[in-house]
This record gives C-alpha cells, structure tokens and sequence, in this order.
C-alpha cells in the first residue's frame, strides 16, 4: 500500500457515471414490469449488481485506488456469497 | 538483544505523568498499554463473577435434587454465567488485553493506529456490560434462555432479554471497533522493515481473529436487534407463529458465534506459539505455516457454524455439508500442533512456568479438539447433542484452550507489563493444582454425556450422582488453584525492573525494550533487519 | 515528554482513516447482509405472497427516491475533486446539495410510511396480523429493512454536515481531505444498500 499521488475524478466523469445509473434504474424498473416469472428477479439482481459494481469503481474510487481495496472488498463479498449458498444448502433440501 | 537498556531508563508507563492524575490517568489515557490493563482487570474481574456462579451450580449438581436452589434459579444461573463468561471474558480475551498491550510494542510502533478509539472501545464493552448487569438486576429477573438466546423461547420468556441482548449488541460493537483498529495498526504501522512475513505470530493469530471479529460481529449484531424488534415491534422474524423461522435464527446466531470461538481461540493460539517459541531456544518450525494455519482457521471456521445445528431440523443436505467442512477446521488446527511440537523437538528447553502452561494447554486443547470431532461427525453428534458431553467439550475448549492461554499469557508477559517476577515455585505448584482440579472437573462430564445426562438441568437421575460428585469435589480444587495463582501473581515483587528487560531470552521485539515499558515504547523506532525468531548471539 | 506524547497521538495517517473507513464499510455491509440473508430465505419460502405484497408498495416513490441518492451520491463525489482542486465554495455547495437531497429522501420516505401506517400496515398491527404469514413477514422485513437504512441516511448526514463545517472553518482543506473522503464513502455505502433494496421490495413482479 505505498501512497501515490491522488486521482482527482473529472466532473463530466461523474456526470457519465451519474446518467448511466440511471438508466441502469429505468431499466430496471421497464423489465420488472414485463413478465418474465423468475428471469425478473435475476434481471432486477443483475441490473443491481451491476449499478452497485459502478458505484464501487467510480464514485467510492476503487478503480483507482490501491489494489487491496479490490481485493478487500472482492474477498468479503465472496465470503457473504459463500455463507448465503451454505444457508440454502438447508432451506432448499428441507422435507 | 543487546544492552541497550543500560541506557538510560525512561520512566515506565505504569509511573507516567501526563495532564491527569489517579484514576483520570487511567481510564482518560489512550495509552495501548493502560487500555490493556483496564481490559485486563475488568475481564479479569468479570472472570471471578462467572468463577463464582460456575461454583454455585456445581454445587447445586453435587446430589440429586434441590440443593441450594430451584429450577428457575439454575436456568437464570447458567444464563448469566455463560453471558458473562463468554461476552466479558473470553471474546475480548487475549486480543483486548495481551493484544492492545503487545501489537504496537511487537511490530515496533508507538501505539495503536487509532488511540481515542481503542479508548472509546473499552467504553462501550463497559456500557455493554453495564447494560448487560443491568439486564440481569432489573425488570422481570435475568434471562433464562442460555446464552445462545435460542428463538421462539427468547420471544416468548417474560425474562429481561431485551436488556440483556442489546447489552450483548453493544460490545459487539466495542469488539468490531478493537478489530478494525488492530487491522489498520498491522497494515500502517509496522517499523521499517517489518515485513508481513517477519511479523511475531501472536501478531498473525491477532490478524486473523480481527478480520473475524470485523466480518462475524456485525451478523450477530443485526440478529440481536431483530429480537428486539421482535418482542418490542412484535415484527415475528424468529415467532412461527408469524411465519418466523427459529432455526434461521439458530444459523443467524451461529454465523458469528461459531466464529466467536475462533476469536477465543486464536489468539490464544498465538501466544502459545510465542511461549513455545522462546523456551524452546530455537526458530519456530514452520513460520509460514503457522501464520497461513491461522488465516486458514479463520476463513474456514467462518463457514462451519452448521454443526451447532444438527438436530434442530435442519436438512440432511445441510448437515452433510456442515460436517465435511467442519472436519477440515482439524487441518490448520493440527498443523499448528505438529508445527508446536517440531518446534521443541531437539530445542534446550528450559522449564519455566509459562511453559508448563503452554504444556497444559497443549494436553486439554487436544482432548477438546479430539472429542470435538465426535460432535462434528452427525450420527455421533445426534446420540451425545445437549448433554453433558457438550458442556465438557465446551469448556476444554473455551476454557482449558482459551482461558488457560489466557493465564499462560500472563505468565510469560507479566515481567513485561509489570517490571516484577512472581514467585515460580508458587506458580508452578498452582499450575498442577489447576490441571488436576481442570480434568476432575470436566473429565466425568464427558463420561455422564455418553450415559445420557442432559445439559441445564438442576437435578439428574441418581445413577449419575457419583460422577458429579467427583466433578463437583473438581470444581473446588479448580477454584483453590485459581485463587493461589491470583495472589501469586498479585504478590509478586521479585527481581529489579533490568532484571525483567527480558528474563526469558525471548526473541521478539517486546523483550529488547526496557520493563515496564515506557510510555513511547521505543526511544526510536526500530529498524528490523533479521528474520522472525532469528538467535542472535548476545 | 508530554510534547511527545502529543505528537504521537496527533500524528496523521490519511491512509489508515481510509483502511480503517473501508473496514466499517465492511461491517456495515455484512450487517445488511445478515438482513438479505433472512429476505432471500422467506421470499424463498413465501414467493406469491411476497410478490403480493410487494404491489402495495409505490415502484413510483421508490424510484424518485432511488434517482435522489443517485444524484447525492454523484453531487458528495463531486464536492471531493472540488476540494481537491481547491474550490472551496463549490464544495460547500454540493455537500449542502447533498444534504438537502438526503432530507427530501427523508421526507418521501415519512409519507411513504405514512400511507402505509394510515393503512393499518405496520408491524403488529391488528389488520397486519389477520394476513398471511408470507404478508407478515414481508412487511415485517419493509419496515425494518428501509427503517434502518433510513436510520444510516441520518447518521450519513450528520456526517457529511460535520464535514461541511470542518471545511468551512478550513481544518478540512485542499491538502487533508481525508475526512471529506471517508464521509463520502459512508454515504455512497448508503447508496450502495438502496440499489440493493430498491429492487427486493418494490421491483417483484
């Protein structure tokens, strides 16, 4: 983690990054509204997961930080991955 | 290892005068080393209150039927010694004590990474267990539930569990705020040249219990708010009544709990390795292993929280899978065993107290961890569950791994932290003592778990009123040792503060500084140009 | 000797508050986390009734207040590369910005709730009760869920409003921006939980 000269985001950036969540949102809102049964939720969690990935990069600077961020960050949303799977490994094989 | 410290000595942080005085000077300081104390004693002191009432149920399982109190007494009883036990001493534990006072001092800094905070988090583990005392003394009487707080009954008893989870809430809100600070000072404070890989594996062990405290306590946390909600809001997460699920709360609850034996643990671990280390004479056997061992312990032992579990519903899938992963956890366990015993293997071993101690806790923590394996593996755990077999392999664990770690800790930095010596001879007599009184204790309840006797009763059948007869006669012998190892140590006035410098020949950074320390720990911050454990010629 | 002890404890690490801001993130998200766990495990067991349940929602409040953190998260982002450049000003107005975006979120969600109270929808209510378990439950979950995310919006903004006058009176400034920063990273993970929350409630079909 050796420090190096801040990147200073450029306002346009922000503005670009601001406008692609949103229409990340009305998409999202657009295709729950077609039904598609159970191809809704996973479009609504993709959607998410994808606007959550931008917000990460760019506005919370993870892209341009150090690399242990990332992997900070990857490694305690892989864990809370694994524990929801465990979790089902019982709700979805209960009698 | 030089003689550094015939230079001149700085005033210790024990006779520090900063702008407060008496008591102010305490619990105003932000000091590492005084925070240590402060947790030191108040864990210590939280440890003597559930010593007490460990005592009084002995006593009440001495003979078959009411002794010195009812039903109700017994369950409220086990509640509060289990809450005080595990929340007040055993989680805080070696970390907040022997780890505020040794990470900055082992890794070369000058405190913590964030000092008003260390301070600000024995605050809250003190409001906690305000609240949590409170908790007990007010309202409808102390919680009876256990301290697992198992839904629907924790929904349901008109005990004060409000109180008391909220308590609970709260130092695990201290323990997140320890973790996070212990992180940030390994990551940002290590002296030059202080590489990750040439820190002390105390530090390791610190490392890996951190980042479990940072990622397990916070689950426990919301769960303990959603019973709160529950029985203020009448929300029915847990009530199945509103289409609640215990047994989630039960994965919920051991999500961070089965990790929370794993911050008991560790540490203790660490220090073990440290104690082995040094009066052995000799580089640690395998140093990548041990710290990789405890990272593994760590991720691995945050995924096996299932086998608390295997008869409370949940599916066969889900037990199978608990107990696979549960028996890799034996894995990083036993390499640190192996790696303890290579490390002696050919050493000059010299046989000081704090060895004895780390020989005891070799001995118990094997026989915890062996009869763990019984309760890991489904069809055996099904036969012994929520008997008496479970309690003694809980408190091998807890308290002969952790809580005799604990005590070995002290042992070994105590000439360190306080610039005395107690006396040997007492403590090694005590030590044996303990042992005996340890496993007349725990041993026969192994044996009454296998022929049946529930766990949390007040009474029992009387074919099994000789073995805890025996186990009750353990408990007295237990307290007697505990009692001569405090005064020992409370005695001690041995040795000159040059003597204490370094009396083991220990080889890590904390015994080339002076004892006690002083307050900067380091005049300069040192310059680390060897390897861990290196011998260096005097 | 005191001079020293107050330069040790004074000194400052913008890296360490950052690691140290980032590990609180973590906590947070695990405690949401906990939350996600118990909704995906009861939409898992009570899928028609959540979908049900979920059409009572307002997908049309939740959007506008969905598009308002949006906009604050982009309006607190830009107030740091206006502190880096030094614009001192700009700064104070985009946090202010921020702010009053943070309390109409705020306000949406009273009457929001209000609508929902006014119902006779909130937890143990009589009318909640006489529904099924699967209503129950996901209500249970709305209140809680969007009423402690609510609670981090306040804690959020009493944040970044000691931001605004640490960089008011200049002891957050061009050159230690760090407190800026790591309220800004609170507020994004504020952000972050809302884009998760958005969907799970309003958004099933």
């Amino acid at each position: 983690m050796s420090e190096h000269k801040n990147h200073i985001s450029s306002y346009k950036s922000q503005v670009i990054v601001l406008l692609s969540l949103i229409v990340l949102t009305v998409l999202t809102v657009t295709i729950t509204s077609v039904h598609l049964g159970p191809f809704n939720t996973a479009a609504a969690m993709l959607i998410a997961s994808v606007k959550a990935t931008i917000v990460l990069l760019y506005f919370m600077h993870l892209k341009f930080d150090e690399k242990i961020y990332r992997f900070m960050v990857a490694l305690v949303l892989a864990i809370y991955v694994v524990v929801i799977i465990i979790t089902f490994f019982d709700n979805l094989y209960r009698p | 290892m030089t003689g550094n410290t015939s230079t001149q000595r700085m005033p210790s942080y024990l006779e520090y005068q900063g702008k407060y005085t008496g008591i102010r000077a305490w619990i105003l300081s932000t000091d590492h080393k005084r925070i240590a104390l402060l947790y030191l004693y108040s864990q210590l002191f939280f440890f003597l209150a559930g010593l007490v009432m460990g005592l009084f149920m002995k006593l009440e399982l001495i003979a078959p039927g009411r002794q010195i109190m009812g039903p109700a007494t017994y369950n409220a009883l086990f509640t509060v010694h289990g809450l005080t036990m595990i929340f007040l001493f055993i989680i805080p534990g070696l970390a907040a004590s022997f780890g505020n006072f040794m990470i900055p001092i082992m890794i070369g800094a000058k405190d913590v990474a964030f000092p008003k905070l260390n301070l600000f988090s024995w605050y809250l583990f003190v409001f906690g267990a305000v609240i949590v005392l409170l908790g007990i003394f007010t309202g409808d009487g102390p919680p009876d539930t256990g301290w697992t707080f198992y839904a629907p009954y924790s929904l349901k008893t008109n005990t004060n569990v409000v109180l008391t989870v909220f308590g609970a809430f709260v130092l695990g809100f201290s323990s997140i705020l320890t973790g996070l600070n212990f992180i940030v000072t390994i990551h940002r404070m290590r002296a030059p040249g202080m590489g990750f890989f040439r820190m002390p594996l105390f530090i390791w062990s610190l490392y890996g219990t951190a980042w479990i405290q940072l990622l397990a306590t916070p689950v426990v946390g919301i769960t303990f708010l959603m019973v709160v909600a529950d029985r203020v809001l009448h929300i029915g997460f847990f009530d199945p009544a509103q289409g609640g699920d215990p047994v989630l709360y039960q994965h919920l609850f051991w999500i961070y709990s089965h990790p929370a034996v794993y911050i008991m643990i560790l540490p203790a671990m660490g220090a073990i390795t440290e104690i082995i280390t040094t009066f052995s004479h000799r580089t640690v056997f395998g140093y990548k292993a041990i710290a990789m061992s405890s990272l593994a312990i760590a991720f691995v032992g945050y995924l096996v929280w299932g086998h608390h579990m295997f008869t409370s519903g949940m599916s066969e899938t889900a037990r199978l899978v608990f107990s696979f992963l549960t028996f890799l956890v034996a894995i990083p366990s036993a390499i640190k065993v192996f790696n303890w015993t290579a490390t002696m293997y050919k050493g000059s071993i010299s046989l000081e107290p704090p060895f004895w101690w780390a020989m005891a806790f070799i001995f118990i923590f094997m026989i915890g961890g062996l009869t763990g394996l019984v309760l890991g593996s489904v069809s055996t755990d099904v036969h012994v569950h929520d008997t008496m077999f479970v309690v003694a392999h809980f408190h091998y664990i807890v308290f002969g791994g952790a809580g005799i770690a604990f005590f070995a800790a002290l042992h070994y930095w105590y000439p360190k932290m306080f610039g005395k010596m107690y006396n040997k001879k007492v403590a090694n007599r005590a030590l044996l003592l303990l042992f005996i009184g340890f496993n007349v204790l725990y041993m026969p309840m192994f044996f009454l778990g296998f022929m049946g006797m529930p766990r949390r009763y007040y009474d029992y059948l009387p074919q099994f009123a000789n073995l805890n007869l025996l186990s009750t006669i353990g408990s007295w012998i237990l307290a007697t040792a505990l009692i001569i190892i405090i005064v020992n140590l409370l005695r001690a006035k041995k040795g000159t503060p040059e003597e204490m410098d370094d009396p083991w020949g220990g080889r890590t950074l904390e015994w080339k500084i002076q004892s006690p320390p002083s307050l900067e720990n380091f005049e300069e911050i040192p310059v680390i140009d060897h390897e861990p454990y290196e011998l260096i010629e005097k | 000797m005191e001079q020293n002890h107050v330069a040790h404890t004074d000194h400052f690490d913008p890296v360490a508050s950052k690691l140290g801001m980032w590990l609180f993130i973590f906590t947070e998200i695990l405690l949401f986390g906990g939350l996600f766990i118990v909704y995906s495990v009861y939409r898992f067991k009570h899928p028609v009734e959540f979908h049900l349940a979920a059409e009572e929602l307002n997908v049309t409040i939740g959007l506008i207040n969905t598009i308002i953190l949006l906009i604050s998260s982009m309006t607190v982002a830009m107030s740091i590369t206006a502190l880096q450049l030094g614009n001192k000003k700009l700064t104070m107005i985009l946090l202010a910005v921020t702010l009053v975006l943070a309390l109409v979120f705020l306000v949406n969600k009273y009457f929001e709730w209000g609508a929902k109270i006014h119902h006779d929808i909130y937890p143990g209510s009589e009318f909640l009760m006489s529904l099924s378990k699967g209503d129950m439950l996901f209500f249970g979950l709305y209140f809680f869920m969007t009423g402690l995310h609510a609670i981090h919006i306040i804690v959020g903004m009493v944040l970044l409003a000691v931001v605004f006058v640490k960089v008011r009176n200049g002891s957050v400034n061009q050159g230690r921006v760090s407190l800026l920063e790591n309220g800004g990273l609170y507020w994004h993970l504020v952000d972050l939980i809302w884009i998760f929350l958005f969907p799970l409630f309003y958004l099933i079909h």
